[in-house]
Formats: structure tokens, C-alpha cells, sequence
């Protein structure tokens, strides 16, 4: 099972490898990790998606995080009402004549072209993880020459709303 | 050397002052109440060694930086107070890597300072430059790179802090030598503040209420006291708690002493090689409460076979132990003294467990530790108990790991807390004697007794020169099986009698070494002088060498094999 796992941490040098370091030294696998600074300068979040056996295991991890002194506070938010966002650049193969069509893909899920080149193209997509998913996948035909993509960023929504929402129609999340 | 570390206080203004980096070390030391320090010079950490001989603050010189580590570790075990080792950068500092792990593993409170170059060359593959911080991360509790001079102070009340809080464990401070060198303002006096270390030390009284109804319940309790008994002095509280419900105790390895071994209600030393009745009531027990454990591989035996009835109540100051090997039902996160506090204020009830308690009586009676005897070859089994006989079981006793370990464990018998010393979790050879030397700082009066084997005093055996040099009174058992006894056993057992290097037929003559330090050696052969050496061995004013030549082919007994689970034990009774 995956989980979504974010941390507050000491924003020094040295604290990344700590965490990378304990996930290696203890068999757990991070499918992506994604760290960036918090408005407070000094602490920064780290979202880890990480796939576990078992919700013991996934409490393990939790728990050997806090026990970092450098950690600040640790959550696991996969159950919650959350806002989560990766980025994906993808490049593809793509002739002149195919730029329109390309384009007719690219708007309803709100993705940017931000280059195009004589028989490619690569497009930007942000949304959460299946938005994304989905996204490459129509792209697939056109031959993916390259992805990159960050992993997820998250916390929680201000409001408490159920995680799936019935009237939320919109495919840009 | 206490008298001096006082006087330093005295002179210790508490203004901020002025002062260079190895100043503020030796400064803050003097305030955290270091009374000793075992380390090794060497080049990047030359500035603190001049402070050291300038102020005098008591140093220890071992003669490897792996005994210095193992000093430190026996000093803290026996003192509880947290053992500050300082050695140098590069191999000074990778030397004293094993014995961080072993600090770690056992939960003992260490300060290590190891010099590293200076910052201007951190990075380059300098002279001596090893990155500590990343070798060390996963084995230390924390550790720090002391970046500028104006964080040391703060670093090093953080390290003081970190290392005897909560669960203790060692804590590594990595000084770049022109940290050292420069000066700035030295403040001892703030409050450390760490946001991201809380350790929880008052229980959950709903938890503990929990455990008090999980007892009344229960027809077939079992405490099991570790480690976290003896690191937070909880042991009277576990007396009194035990008298009052009348639960039988099962101890850890390293729980030893936090209950007495001689009390009618100790079951003695679950595990690989404990006792046939400890490992049966934790396997046949309807409520397993441990205190302070964390569920070792060598405890439990199979997980399927561990324990399959009991309910279990975990309390630990650790919570990442609890439900980490063990489903736990009752989590109780906190000290183990204001637990066992706690339980005794809720005024419980025992549960209907007299049938439970005469089982236990009986299965004493029944299965005690044995060995059998062999004319006049020395049967280590012995050694050990005339060792208790002579020492009226008041000694220290220290030891590496092996068979030597677990035939002291098992009849030493240890009565008081803080009396045993031994390398559990990592399982260190050239752990024992060095620690000895440790623990003797940490109790001058006391006898100290290290129980060695032939092979693993070879590897720290350098450490006699700390003896000679103070002539301090430490007593060196070797039991000589001239094998590496524990792995001659398992391949026995389990690889066919393929002795492949385990066999030590060619040894030094340990006597002789001994003398090349001074000290007084003896060989013991026949069972009918070990007695008398004994004797002569304690009453003895300095340190003396026991080279006693035990039976070669002894093996532990009883033992669970490895996959069986703790009903599966082999040789419970003479064969």
C-alpha cells in the first residue's frame, strides 16, 4: 500500500541524508520524496509517498522518524482532506502536424507546452497523482522521449471536507 | 581528580566570557560534573589535549581508542552518569565506531568528541579526514558537526542532554580543529531547548489503569524487566511492585540485577540460553508485561512461539520499541520509575494466580541451571559460581559476548542493580575488560571482575597498560577454552564439527603477558587450586590475570536453536 507521509524538519544540512539514510537502513521503500523550505525559513517539509506491507509498518517509519531530533513533527495525511500536487515535464515526439492536436490535449487538463522543437514537443502538467497518471498516458502514443517528474507535495486542506468529494466533476484537481 | 574538577567549578563565573573552542569543551565538562574523560591524542584534536594538560581535568589514556569507547561505556553503565570519550579525527575517530554501535544498541548515555580538520578543508580527503557524521548517523542518537564556535557551547549542552534523556544512547560532537582554535563568547547558562526532542516520561494514567485491570484479570501474569529498569533506577519500585502483586519476574540479558536473582519469584534470564522455567511462563503466560525490553531475536526465539497466549503490556520510553517485533495490546510510553510508580498508586488487585505461581515453584525445583562435574578438569560453570562464592556475589562482573557471557548470566546470579556489564545487543568481543576499567572509575570500592574469553581479551588486551599505569585493582578472569568457544558450539551444532577457525591451539602465554605490564598472572589447571587462586586473585591489593584452563568442549545449555521457538529448549536437564 502507498502512503503519503510529511514531515516538519530542521531546515539544516545534513538532515535530507538523515531520513534518506534511516528509510535505507531500515528496508523501507520511498516511491518519492519531495523537500522544500516552510514559511518559516529555519524548517522545512518533506512529503515522502512511501509503500509499505502493512499500516505497522508504515507506524515504524513514523515512529523512527520521530525519533530524529531533527524532526519536528510527522503525519500521515494519506486519509486526510489534503491538497497534494506533483509536476511532471514530459517530452514527446510530436510533428508539426501533430501540434494542434497536442495542444487540443493540453488545455483541458490546464497542462502548459513550454518547448517546442522541429519533431518534439514538452509539456508541463501539475495536479495530483492520478491527474498526472492519466495525463501521460494519453501522451503515450505520440513516444515519450523523456519524463521527469518531482514527487508529491502536500498538507492538509483548510476546511474538513470528506477526501472524495461526489460533486467535484472537474478533471483539473 | 574529583577535588580538581570541583575547584574548576568554583572558578567557573557564570558570565559569558570569552574563550576558545577547546576551553569551552573542558569548561562545559567541569559544569556537566565530568569527573573522568578516556580518550587519545592525536592531531586534530592537539588544542584540547593542550587545554586537558593545562587544566588538569582528569584524563585516561587508553592505548586504542576502541578501549578508550568501551571505558566510557563501562563507566556509564555502572554510574548511569554519561561517559565522555575524546579521541582524534580520521582512524581516532573510526576506531571508537564500534563502540558508539554498542552504545547504541544497549541505550548507554556517551559524550564522544572526535577532532575532525579544519572547516577550510572538510571535503577535500584531507590528512586523517573521515566524515563521522555520516559514518555515525545511523549509530548515534544524534550528532553534530560543531560549524562555528559560537554553537559550541549550545552544542555541547544539547549532546549532555540528548545523551541522558529519555532513552539514553551516545550522542557525537565532530570539532573541526580551527573550531577549537577560535574564540568566542562561552554561555553555559541557557536552558537547552530542542523542539524536535521531547521525550515522554509521565505515562498515560489511562494506560496504567488499562494494566492494573489486564493484571486483575489475568490468571497467568509474567513481568518481563530489562534494561530500562536499570537506566531509570526503577528497580526498588519493581520490588515493591512485585512483592505487592506477587508476579513473577522473567529478566533480559541485560536486565539482570534489576530484580534479585535470588528472590523466589525470579525466574531468571529468559532468552537463548536462560532458564527452561523464564522462557515456559512467558510461552504458557495469559499477560506478558515488559518493562524497559525490547523484544531482542535472542529473547524471543521464533516470534510465532512467543508468547502466543499472553495479552502483552509493553512499557518503554522508546516508543518506536513498542509493537516494533511484539503486537502489543497495552502501550505504555514512559519511564519505567514512574510507571512502576504509577501502577503502585492505582491500588490493583492481584488475579487468581496461585496455581500460575506453583507451577513456578515447582519448575524451579525441577529444572535448574546445570552442568555436570568432571574430576579435576575446570568446568567454566563453576569458575563462575566460586567466583560468586569469593566475591560474596558483590563484585561487578563485565564480559565480551559468548560462552563466557552467558555462563556469567546464568550463574553469577546478580542480586543489585548495576553489578553486570556486558555487551548485549551488539555482541562486542574486547568489550568486557576495557569496560571493566570503566566501571572501576565509576566505583572505586568496588571489586571488578572482568570474565573473558581467550579470544575476545586478545583484542583489547593493550588495556593492561591503564592498569599498570594507575595500579588499579582489576581482576582479569580469562576462561581459557583456547577456542572462540561460542562459535566452536554453533558449528558443533550446526555445521558438522567443521571447526573451521575457531580453534586456538597456539596462544600466548597470557601469564607472561600479564607480567610484560606488571601485573600479577597466574594459570590455573586443577579444580582443586582455583578456589585458593580465587582467594589469592581478590585479596590481591592490584590487578592480577586468572588464565584459567577450563573443559574445551563445554557447550551453553540449556538453548533454544536457532528458528525453534521458546518451548523448543534443548538440554533443560542433564543429559
Amino acid at each position: 500500500m502507498k502512503r503519503t507521509i510529511t514531515a516538519l524538519v530542521n531546515n539544516t544540512s545534513g538532515v535530507l541524508n538523515r531520513i534518506t539514510g534511516l528509510f535505507a537502513r531500515r528496508h523501507y521503500n520511498i516511491e518519492s520524496i519531495t523537500v522544500g523550505v516552510t514559511e518559516n525559513p529555519s524548517i522545512s517539509r518533506m512529503t515522502f509517498v512511501v509503500a509499505a506491507d502493512s499500516m505497522e509498518n508504515v507506524e515504524q517509519v513514523i515512529k523512527q522518524l520521530n525519533k530524529q531530533v531533527d524532526v519536528l513533527k510527522v503525519k500521515d495525511i494519506t486519509d486526510e482532506s489534503i491538497v497534494a500536487r506533483e509536476l511532471a515535464l514530459v517530452k514527446i515526439v510530436a510533428t508539426p502536424q501533430q501540434r494542434g492536436e497536442v495542444a487540443a490535449l493540453v488545455n483541458p487538463f490546464r497542462a502548459t507546452i513550454i518547448d517546442v522543437g522541429r519533431e518534439s514537443m514538452t509539456i508541463q502538467i501539475t495536479g495530483d497523482h492520478t491527474k498526472v497518471e492519466a495525463f501521460i498516458d494519453l501522451l503515450r502514443p505520440y513516444g515519450i522521449k523523456e519524463i521527469a517528474r518531482t514527487g508529491i507535495t502536500a498538507f492538509n486542506r483548510s476546511t474538513k471536507k470528506p477526501t472524495h468529494d461526489p460533486y467535484r466533476l472537474t478533471l483539473i484537481n | 581528580m574529583s577535588t580538581n574538577v570541583k575547584k574548576k567549578e568554583q572558578q567557573t563565573s557564570e558570565e559569558p566570557k570569552q574563550l576558545s573552542g577547546s576551553s569551552m569543551l573542558i569548561e562545559a565538562l567541569a559544569k556537566e560534573g565530568v569527573d573522568v574523560i578516556f580518550g587519545y591524542p592525536g592531531g586534530a584534536i592537539l588544542p584540547t589535549y593542550d587545554e586537558i594538560y593545562k587544566t588538569g581535568i582528569h584524563h585516561v589514556l587508553a592505548r586504542h581508542e576502541q578501549g578508550a569507547i568501551h571505558a566510557a561505556e563501562g563507566y556509564a553503565r555502572v554510574s548511569g552518569k554519561p561517559g565522555v570519550c575524546i579521541v582524534t579525527s580520521g582512524p581516532g575517530a573510526t576506531n571508537v565506531v564500534t563502540g558508539i554501535a554498542d552504545a547504541m544498541i544497549d541505550s548507554l548515555p556517551l559524550v564522544v568528541i572526535t577532532g575532525q580538520v579544519a572547516t577550510t578543508v572538510i571535503g577535500t580527503d584531507a590528512f586523517q579526514e573521515a566524515d563521522m557524521i555520516g559514518i555515525t548517523m545511523p549509530i548515534t542518537k544524534h550528532n553534530y558537526q560543531v560549524r562555528s564556535v559560537e554553537e559550541f557551547p549550545r552544542i555541547i549542552k544539547e549532546a549532555f542532554h540528548i545523551a541522558t534523556t529519555g532513552r539514553p544512547g551516545p550522542v557525537l560532537i565532530d570539532l573541526p580543529k580551527d573550531v577549537s582554535l577560535a574564540t568566542g563568547m562561552f554561555d553555559y547558562s541557557k536552558e537547552v531547548n530542542i523542539p524536535g526532542y521531547q521525550p515522554t516520561i509521565v505515562p498515560n494514567r489511562l494506560q496504567i489503569r488499562k494494566v492494573v485491570e489486564a493484571v486483575t484479570e489475568a490468571k497467568k501474569p509474567v513481568i518481563l524487566a530489562g534494561a530500562g529498569v536499570l537506566h531509570g533506577k526503577a528497580s526498588s519500585e519493581l520490588f515493591e511492585y512485585v512483592e505487592k502483586m506477587q508476579i513473577p519476574v522473567v529478566n533480559t540479558l541485560l536486565g539482570l540485577g534489576s530484580f534479585p536473582g535470588d528472590h523466589e519469584l525470579c525466574l531468571g534470564m529468559a532468552g537463548m540460553h536462560g532458564t527452561y522455567t523464564a522462557n515456559m511462563a512467558i510461552y504458557e503466560s495469559d499477560l506478558l508485561i515488559s518493562i524497559g525490553a525490547r523484544f531482542d531475536d535472542r529473547l524471543t526465539g521464533n516470534l510465532a512461539h512467543f508468547a502466543p497466549n499472553a495479552r502483552v503490556v509493553h512499557i518503554d520510553i522508546d516508543p518506536a520499541e513498542i509493537g516494533k517485533n511484539i503486537k502489543t495490546e497495552i502501550p505504555v510510553v514512559g519511564d519505567a520509575k514512574e510507571a512502576i510508580r504509577m501502577l503502585l498508586d492505582e491500588e490493583g488487585k492481584p488475579g487468581d494466580t496461585k496455581e500460575w505461581l506453583d507451577t513456578q515453584k515447582e519448575r524451579k525445583s525441577e529444572y535448574p541451571l546445570w552442568y555436570k562435574e568432571d574430576g579435576e578438569v575446570i568446568k567454566p560453570q563453576n569458575l563462575i559460581e566460586l567466583i560468586h562464592e569469593v566475591t560474596n556475589g558483590e563484585a561487578i562482573v563485565t564480559t565480551d559476548v559468548g560462552q563466557h557471557q552467558m555462563w556469567s548470566a546464568q550463574f553469577y546470579r546478580f542480586n543489585k542493580p548495576n553489578r553486570w556489564v556486558t555487551s548485549g545487543g551488539l555482541g562486542t568481543m574486547g568489550f568486557g575488560f576495557p569496560a571493566a576499567i570503566g566501571a572501576q572509575f565509576a566505583e572505586p570500592e568496588t571489586p571488578v571482575i572482568a570474565v573473558i574469553g581467550d579470544a575476545g581479551f586478545q583484542m583489547t588486551a593493550q588495556e593492561m597498560s591503564i592498569l599498570q599505569e594507575l595500579n588499579m585493582p582489576v581482576k582479569i578472569v580469562i576462561v581459557n577454552n583456547a577456542s572462540l568457544g561460542m562459535v566452536r558450539q554453533w558449528q558443533q551444532l550446526f555445521h558438522g564439527e567443521r571447526y573451521s577457525n575457531s580453534l586456538f591451539p597456539i596462544q600466548p602465554n597470557f601469564v607472561k603477558l600479564a607480567e610484560a605490564y606488571d601485573i600479577k598472572g597466574m594459570k590455573i589447571e586443577q579444580l582443586s587450586d582455583l578456589k585458593g587462586a580465587l582467594e589469592e586473585m581478590i585479596a590481591h591489593p592490584g590487578p592480577v590475570l586468572l588464565d584459567v584452563r577450563v573443559a574445551k568442549e563445554e557447550n551453553v545449555y540449556p538453548m533454544i536453536a536457532p528458528g525453534k521457538g521458546q518451548h523448543q529448549m534443548e538440554g533443560v536437564k542433564p543429559q
